[in-house]
């Protein structure tokens, strides 16, 4: 048995260490570190509420319109704005900013962040790595340069409706403060019409329909025999050959807050997954627990509405800046592939229940989402009525409090303020990758990807050399989450 | 060629991302047009874990020659000096020791964004991290390195300031470092690059005319200028924010919110509300850049008196309701 101490983690955003424990030549514990602290909840202690729209998307660069929203849903709770209340283009141009940010961050994984690990010299022996390595080797290869013009383009969008990305102050809690013309419409499905070329003639080599409509994973299989030299054919090729549905593989315990929400209705539901059925999604059951962080004790797990900060690089079973989060005690997992299980999508289902949670399904649902949201942002611009208004202001109260939730690309984030005085008594983020990524509980419970390390492969002999052959695989299982360190502890 | 290595630190990595918009051509192009050799990046890189420490210490062993060190993010010296709010991963050492050691290498110091520049949002409220600049910290000279620090090749620290950086600046600044075209003289005061803070945002702000007649807007999404109500500080922001495009064609300004000067050291704590403007009798504080305050209270006051029905109308609107006349003489 021996230990070994992993990172950093690149082509994740933000710093990760890993430390795991080797027995038989299989990791048989793993310690996950969110080596960052910067401390956003204690800044934002006494701003006024509506600054917190300045702070909280600096909080990630990556998902900054998500911290965005979900402050401004967070502002909106506490003055009383609903989704019956916001006006409809407000919606609609909210939905689109957040689709852009999101199908560029899935866009940005695949390709630069998740790709070109299979490039890796360790993988010279295979059949496929040549083609792999031409078209997805880091920096040079060929999907590089495509892939970042489109996305580029792609972001145009938040150029037009939101000012510019990242850090945007366009999302307000009662809408948005661009409006959208006519003549932006227009613009706006042509560049929606140019990036959908993109991901038909690039990453799919077929129309988006076909793959929404894609019913289980023999469907899949078959399509991927019929597209051989599409991005994510070569994907599930090298998936098939790596056993990746075996790898990182825990129980499907899943967890959505529901997005794009539009007409009283979200398009992809809230929800909670386990053991094999679904549940309401109940947010006073959230508490994060702090027993194996550095975060001076407090007594018992708390709900972030009476949750606080206070950092303590002394706390004795301390061993990540992250908290641990839990939902009725219980770690869940959160992302596409929790989104579309519970928005009941059949590939996403038939993923489930053959193999859980995995590396394979975590990219798959992923890909999906991107052909599912590129032609609902279609129809989203359509319905876009510029006669009509994008934004109501509502004072705010002196004393309230709001809950604001909205699913990033990498999952569920949740944003809770509390006002006194008219100004932030307190405020408590929970991000997609403090689920994924937290440390254990004080039940000695480890978190998602701590549970996903086990049983990994790794040799214990080889100290490193070139490549990092020996933590390989667990490179693959850290990035199948899409993480986001800034985030997970802000 | 020109070897770049690049850290993150306590940042959120938006001028990464940002980089990443660069276009006409993209980032990777623009690199190779200028012979710059990306040793390391934590969003374009392969290396991982071990590879990437043999990379530090290589560097540190004078092996490979490290033309510039360019850290995204604040430096985190807490809690109590001891950088543990920042250890980089896999090494047991903070990022603030890694950091004075490897800025000893490289010919040029780059500080990419406000938050390695001077602290920025990271240092804000209580500044819990006790997070700095790598030569500033806020307005002070100092920040990680000291005031008097000098790189290999006599330069301070080149702070390429923004929140997050347009993808020009950086892309700019490291290539003109490249092809060993810059010289203090290309610095400002604040040793930022004066490619762009030779500008005010208020150049070419669609809302000049706004500003000229002040015909304010009232509420964010308006079409007026956000100066008198809406604590706009673009007419003494440093950057051509409105001369080049963001996200092909946008900017704060077009997005229907004020300029809140991330360019500037100590932007993060305004002592306001961002989007609010402090007024004393009714006139704002914070006149615009090298404008003497006799001088504006007389022009806006007589430029009130003379605002167009049209700029009225319009100047709370959301979108033109009443269009310009056809008159031309």
């Amino acid at each position: 048995m021996t230990r070994k101490l992993l990172g950093p983690f690149n082509r994740v955003e933000g710093d990760l260490e890993v430390e795991v424990e080797i027995t038989d030549d299989v990791v048989s514990k793993a310690w996950v570190n969110s080596p960052l602290y910067r401390g956003f909840e204690q800044i934002l202690q006494g701003k006024p509420p509506l600054d917190a729209l300045t702070y909280t998307p600096r909080i990630c660069g990556i998902c900054s319109v998500s911290q965005s929203i979900a402050c401004a849903n967070a502002i909106a709770d506490a003055q009383g704005i609903t989704l019956d209340t916001k006006p409809v283009n407000g919606q609609l141009v909210t939905n689109l900013i957040l689709a852009c940010e999101n199908l560029a961050d899935h866009l940005t994984h695949f390709y630069l962040f998740f790709m070109p690990d299979f490039a890796r010299e360790a993988y010279q022996g295979k059949s496929w790595h040549a083609e792999i390595a031409e078209r997805f080797r880091a920096q040079t290869g060929t999907a590089t340069i495509s892939m970042l013009k489109a996305r580029a383009e792609f972001m145009h969008i938040t150029g037009i409706l939101a000012g510019k990305w990242p850090h945007s102050l366009s999302l307000q809690p009662g809408g948005t403060t661009t409006s959208a013309s006519s003549a932006n419409k227009v613009e706006l499905l042509a560049i929606l019409m140019s990036f959908r070329q993109f991901l038909e003639s690039q990453l799919f080599a077929d129309q988006l329909e076909n793959i929404s409509t894609l019913e289980n994973d023999d469907a899949l299989k078959r399509w991927m025999e019929l597209h051989p030299q599409s991005d994510f054919a070569q994907f599930l090729q090298v998936a098939d050959d790596l056993k990746l549905d075996q790898l990182g593989q825990i129980p499907a315990n899943l967890m959505s807050y529901g997005a794009y929400d539009f007409q009283h209705k979200a398009l992809f539901p809230q929800g909670i997954w386990t053991s094999g059925a679904m549940h309401s999604l109940q947010t006073d059951l959230i508490k994060e627990d702090i027993s194996h962080s550095w975060m001076l004790s407090q007594n018992g797990p708390k709900h972030p509405f009476q949750g606080n900060t206070q950092p303590d690089p002394e706390q004795a079973d301390g061993y990540s800046w992250c908290k641990a989060p839990r939902y009725d005690k219980g770690v869940l997992e959160v992302g596409a592939l929790a989104r579309q299980t519970i928005a009941e999508h059949p590939l996403a289902l038939d993923l489930v229940k053959n193999h859980q949670s995995n590396v394979r399904n975590r990219v798959i649902t992923r890909l999906l989402e991107l052909a599912r949201i590129l032609p609902e942002m279609e129809s989203w611009v359509r319905q876009i009525n510029p006669e009509q208004t994008f934004c109501h202001t509502l004072p705010i109260p002196d004393e309230a409090e709001g809950q604001g939730l909205v699913e990033a690309a990498r999952g569920s984030l949740g944003h809770w303020v509390r006002i006194r005085n008219g100004r932030i008594l307190n405020y408590q983020i929970i991000a997609p990758t403090t689920w994924n990524f937290s440390p254990r509980d004080k039940d000695n419970i480890p978190g998602a990807l701590e549970q996903a390390l086990l049983g990994t492969p790794i040799d214990e002999g080889d100290e490193g050399g070139e490549g990092g052959k020996d933590s390989i695989a667990i490179q693959h299982i850290v990035r199948s989450f899409d993480p986001c360190m800034v985030c997970t502890v802000h | 060629m020109f070897n770049i290595l690049w850290l993150q630190s306590g940042g959120c990595g938006g001028c990464s991302m940002s980089l990443l918009n660069a276009e006409s051509p993209d980032v990777m192009t623009r690199f190779k047009s200028a012979n710059i050799n990306m040793l390391w990046h934590p969003s374009l890189s392969e290396a991982s874990a071990d590879e990437f420490v043999t990379l530090l210490n290589d560097i540190l062993a004078d092996t490979i020659p490290l033309h510039a060190l360019c850290l995204e993010g604040s430096v985190m010296r807490g809690p109590n000096g001891t950088g543990r709010f920042h250890m980089l991963a896999g090494t047991g050492k903070s990022m603030m020791i890694w950091l004075e050691e490897l800025a000893k290498k490289a010919h040029y110091t780059v500080a990419i964004g406000s938050c390695a520049a001077f602290g920025g949002i990271t240092s804000a409220g209580s500044n819990p991290g006790d997070a700095c600049g790598l030569q500033y910290e806020g307005r002070e000279r100092g920040g990680l390195l000291g005031a008097d620090w000098q790189s290999t090749h006599q330069f301070p620290v080149i702070n390429i300031a923004g929140c997050p950086t347009h993808p020009d600046w950086v892309t700019d600044m490291l290539s003109q470092l490249a092809m060993g075209d810059l010289t203090l003289s290309h610095l400002d005061e604040l040793n930022r690059p004066r490619a762009y803070t030779d500008h005010l945002v208020h150049h070419g702000c669609a809302r000049n005319e706004y500003y000229e007649y002040k015909a304010s807007a009232e509420v964010l999404g308006d079409m007026g200028c956000m100066m008198e109500h809406k604590g706009c500080i673009g007419t003494q922001a440093r950057a051509d924010c409105n001369i080049r495009p963001w996200n092909g064609k946008g900017s704060c300004l077009d997005g229907g919110y004020p300029c809140i000067n991330c360019t500037a050291p100590e932007f993060e704590e305004p002592r306001k509300s961002f989007t609010e403007t402090p007024k004393i009798a009714g006139i704002p504080v914070g006149l615009p850049t090298d404008m003497p305050k006799a001088w504006f209270v007389a022009l806006a006051s007589l430029s009130k008196a003379a605002t167009p029905q049209r700029l009225k109308d319009n100047a709370t609107a959301k979108k033109i309701t009443t269009p310009p006349g056809s008159k031309t003489s």
